[in-house]
């Protein structure tokens, strides 16, 4: 069914409509004006000047609010402005919400709203038969349509015949209502994604104050698109609300989440305030040391912002510089902090090695891209792993954590600080663009029950020089943890050099001595192999009779998680567990691994953690991966069980 | 940090028990000489005191010195001891380069170190060759330099270090040579003094691979002809009579020329405080290398707010404004819901 809507709505119904297929699970009679939906899930797409970004995170922000559980996932391109109305502009943000607890973005949207045709044509293959569609039909000219490479127009030539399709004239509707703010129609005509996220917040039941307060504290410098904004965004809310071209409102009502404080969060924004929360925890100023990267940037802003909690931040000169900077404020007694991607981190590599000698604690965070090179600087992968492992000359071990969710990144950054001053070792805590971007309701920890992380600085001698004489040996460690003495500059009679040359065990002098160095890099690695002692096993959601073990890391775990739901709803026995320690690897993974005659290792990379473990343990771990610039959805993984279910499939696949 | 109670020290104090390993004859002993004698002069603390440095023969200092010390690894020694100044205001920090660590492959840390003006003393060891991997040419080599990687001569053109400093907004700029102990030694002084980033080239003989490159200059019997001491406040004035001096042409040059030819009046007064770097740096371009004759001394000494105090005041005033930070409420600083 088209619907055709005209202003002085003037609506002409084209087709009857086919309810039938929408993939919404309707709990209501047909024909009701208000339906109850478990879930839905909403893509914004549009030019990457059309303002999307906002539009999704302002519909994320009230739903989360409302109380529903979501997850979202923004994809842009790296272009701040590609050329407007390319294919390779369109900017898109979808966000999944649902009266119940959700672990992916959707594999697929319910609604997608395109504001122009190349918005349509990069989203529509994603729409399944009978979703809704709702287009700005304004933007659909002849010009616009030839820029999306279209030859004929899509609203018109019966290609959308499987989807319901809305067309709304946003922009002159946007128009004709910020006509009294006087506001030229260029100016006027930004407003529409305003429009947009009015309708289709009346099109499932969201609260409109919030967004107003949002808009007139967002604009409040410029009181003429405050205005433009708020009446773009209340006649979008009443095109819906007055015109009847929509059949239906819907409502989504709030999830049974555990009971709790919530917030939501991007991964970005928790794991600043998982650094922020380390710093106190530890009892150590914490200073950052950072360049601006993609998709690591927001980390620096967000830390740039917490002056008071004594937070320094160093916009540094280049990616060695910052780490350099870090390392430097460790040496110091700061917690030293420097936040990345995975070209920073390849230029990082020199002085985390550095590190790894000085045995210093400091925190790398690689938010990871699609590489190689400059690669998709805007796109998710998890392709850095062996970087993180490997990525060094020598015999440089470093303890790797890795995030699973957006809100676990605050653990994750928590962890990986722990790690790193308990150890006195360069930590890689790897994040992804898909946890940075992406946001999930939070249920906020108790300030009080987080762990306190803080060590003492060496104030005292720690040998004798046999005649008396006491002396401060920099490399003498303790016996438990293999780590040597942190001694902070102005601590009288701690006087000592340390340097990336090698060093003498205890008294930490320059030795190029053979068996020296061995046992010196047999110590580093002990020193890295040990924590597995003071990281939790890894816990497994068995399933009794289970006969795979699906092994994930890192930004995997809500699609894992959902996938494995979905094959045992259909009566499949599979078993999960997800790695957030990957060097070194929990203590029982072992044992886990050989419980089951199958283990399928997912990732979004061309098979690293599968190297890892078969390696490590020996066993057939089969591999499923895929390097698209998206997260896995948990329909393919759910497809990628069950064939590793059926007897035959021992060989690795891809998405 | 400057204390009455700071106990007196002799250099034997601020000498490691490490052995110095550096060539015989190395100009890099009398560098190390004069920075150990000035300790005790300085009035810090030896905890206090903390030398990091990069990779090279220069960079080897840290080690013979009985304070705090990080040998750190090729180039990155300013960024390194930016991080360690920003965090510890409290401390003396001093970086120790050569004309390779920090003109080649770290040339982008100097730089941003300089116009940061974070509070660093550098010092730059200049012997215009790399010593350590014995014996290619350096970013400050004359050009045509045969060298074993060069063996046709050098292609490239020199840096002039004190340029490059003025050029990257270095509030303090100096240059002194390894010849002359008590000059060294008034010139780290002054560095030490200098709030924000000091930058000291050093002219360092390496006698090993490059020997006698600034003879010319340094020897005794040569420094009154071509040893231009620069003098804050005292007209420029060099040669065994003081017959020779600088001034500014008509076009706005400065130009070596003869006291009696143009007059007293007309040489060049030394103002190393000049808000405008235009001066220094002309100084700076006064000789073509180290053959002909060459200023020696501060050549800018400025103040500006260094790069740590400014971020000291932006962080006390965000603690007063806002009071110090509360962890719950950031956490929940963005829209909340109870369930």
């Amino acid at each position: 069914m088209t619907v055709a809507a005209r202003p002085g709505g003037n609506i002409v119904e084209t087709r009857e409509r086919n309810r039938g297929r929408i993939a919404l699970t309707d709990t209501r009679a047909a024909g009701q004006s208000l339906q109850e939906l478990d879930q839905v899930v909403i893509r914004f797409a549009g030019d990457s000047g059309d303002g999307m970004q906002l539009t999704g995170d302002r519909f994320t922000n009230v739903s989360a609010v409302l109380g529903n559980d979501l997850s979202t996932l923004p994809d842009f391109p790296a272009e701040i402005r590609a050329p407007a109305g390319t294919l390779a502009g369109v900017s898109a943000f979808q966000v999944h919400i649902s009266d119940h607890d959700i672990l992916t973005p959707g594999d697929a949207p319910n609604v997608l709203v395109a504001m122009n045709p190349a918005a349509l044509k990069t989203n529509i293959a994603d729409l399944p038969q009978g979703a809704i569609l709702i287009v700005n039909v304004d933007a659909f000219d002849d010009r616009a349509l030839a820029k999306a490479g279209y030859p004929a127009n899509p609203l018109t030539d019966g290609t959308l015949g499987g989807f319901t399709v809305y067309e709304v004239p946003m922009t002159s509707l946007t128009l004709e209502a910020c006509k009294e703010t006087g506001a030229k129609p260029r100016d006027a005509e930004r407003s529409k994604n305003f429009f947009a996220l009015g309708m289709v917040s009346w099109m499932f039941s969201r609260p409109t104050e919030a967004t107003l307060e949002w808009i007139e504290k967002r604009f409040s410098s410029n009181a003429m698109v405050a205005a433009a904004n708020t009446l773009a965004f209340k006649a979008g809310w009443n095109f819906g609300e007055t015109t009847e071209v929509f059949e239906n409102a819907y409502e989504v009502k709030p999830a049974k989440l555990t009971p709790g404080h919530y917030t939501h969060v991007t991964g970005n924004v928790a794991l600043a305030y998982g650094l922020v929360a380390a710093s106190q925890l530890a009892r150590l100023p914490l200073f950052l040391g950072s360049y601006p990267i993609t998709p690591a940037s927001d980390i620096l802003h967000e830390l740039s912002k917490h002056k008071n909690f004594g937070v320094k931040t160093l916009q540094a000169e280049d990616e060695i510089a910052g780490v350099g900077a870090a390392l430097g404020a460790a040496f110091g007694g700061s917690l030293g902090v420097t936040t990345t991607s995975g070209p920073g981190v390849d230029l990082k590599a020199e002085t985390i090695g550095l590190a790894v000698s000085l045995e210093l604690p400091l925190v790398v965070i690689d938010i990871q891209r699609g590489g190689p090179s400059t690669g998709l600087p805007t796109k998710t992968e998890q392709a850095d792993l062996l970087q993180a492992m490997y990525g060094r000359h020598g015999e440089a071990p470093v303890p790797i954590v890795a995030a699973i969710t957006p809100a676990h990144c605050f653990d994750a950054a928590i962890e990986a600080v722990r790690i790193a001053v308990k150890y006195r070792t360069p930590v890689i805590l790897l994040s992804d663009g898909y946890l940075a971007n992406g946001a999930e309701p939070w249920r906020l920890p108790d300030v009080e029950s987080l762990p306190d992380i803080s060590v003492s600085f060496a104030t005292e001698p720690n040998h004798s020089d046999g005649e008396g004489g006491a002396q401060f040996w920099p490399y003498l460690r303790d016996t438990e943890t293999l780590a040597r003495p942190w001694a902070v500059p102005g601590t009288p009679g701690l006087e000592h050099r340390i340097g990336g040359l090698e060093k003498e065990d205890g008294t930490g002098n320059v030795s190029y001595e053979a068996a020296n160095h061995e046992l010196m890099c047999k110590l580093r690695a002990a020193k890295v192999a040990g924590i597995a002692k003071d990281i939790p096993p890894v816990e497994v959601d068995d399933q009794p009779g289970a006969e795979l073990l699906v092994l994930g890391w890192g930004s995997t775990y809500g699609a894992i998680a959902a996938a494995v739901r979905s094959v045992r709803a259909r009566g499949e026995k599979v078993a999960h567990a997800q790695l957030m320690h990957l060097n070194p690897f929990p203590s029982n993974l072992g044992e886990v691994l050989r419980r089951y005659p199958k283990v399928l290792v997912p990732e979004l990379n061309l098979g690293q953690l599968s190297r890892l473990v078969r390696a490590e343990f020996l066993v057939d771990a089969q591999r499923f991966n895929k390097v698209q610039c998206q997260p896995f959805t948990a329909g393919e993984l759910a497809a990628a069980i069950t064939a590793h279910l059926s007897a035959g499939a021992t060989q690795g696949v891809s998405a | 940090m400057t204390d009455t109670a700071v106990p007196a020290t002799t250099k034997k104090d601020w000498s490691s028990d490490q052995e110095v390993r550096w060539c015989p004859g190395c100009g890099d002993y009398s560098i190390l000489t004069a920075v150990q004698m000035l300790m005790p002069e300085l009035g810090v603390r030896r905890e206090d005191v903390v030398f990091v440095s990069g990779i090279g023969c220069a960079a080897r200092f840290p080690y013979y010195m009985n304070v705090y010390g990080m040998h750190a690894i090729h180039g990155r020694a300013p960024a390194i001891a930016t991080g360690l100044a920003l965090t510890r205001p409290d401390l003396d920090v001093w970086v120790v380069t050569g004309d390779g660590d920090s003109l080649s492959i770290g040339g982008n840390h100097l730089i941003h170190a300089l116009r940061r003006n974070v509070n660093l003393t550098i010092l730059l060891f200049n012997n215009q060759i790399y010593g350590l991997t014995k014996g290619q040419y350096s970013p400050t080599s004359e050009q045509g330099k045969v060298t074993k990687s060069t063996p046709f001569g050098s292609v490239d053109f020199p840096f002039n270090p004190v340029s490059l400093a003025l050029g990257a907004e270095a509030s303090f700029v100096a240059r002194t040579h390894d010849m002359d102990r008590k000059h060294m030694m008034e010139v780290f002084r002054r560095a030490h003094q200098h709030r924000g980033s000091a930058f000291v080239e050093i002219y360092q003989n390496c006698n090993v691979f490059n020997d006698g490159a600034f003879a010319e200059i340094t020897a005794k019997e040569k420094r009154p002809h071509n040893l231009i001491p620069l003098m804050h406040g005292e007209p420029i004035r060099f040669g065994p009579d003081g017959e020779k001096g600088v001034m500014l042409d008509g076009q706005g040059h400065a130009r070596i020329v003869e006291v009696a030819d143009v007059g007293e009046d007309r040489i060049l007064v030394h103002d190393e405080a000049r808000d405008d770097p235009g001066l220094a740096f002309m100084l700076s371009r006064l000789a073509r290398g180290p053959h002909e004759p060459t200023p020696i001394g501060v050549f800018r000494a400025v103040e500006r707010a260094d790069y740590g105090s400014e971020m000291q005041r932006q962080l006390l005033g965000a603690q007063e404004r806002q009071g110090p930070g509360d962890l719950a409420a950031l956490l929940s600083s963005g829209a909340t819901w109870d369930v």
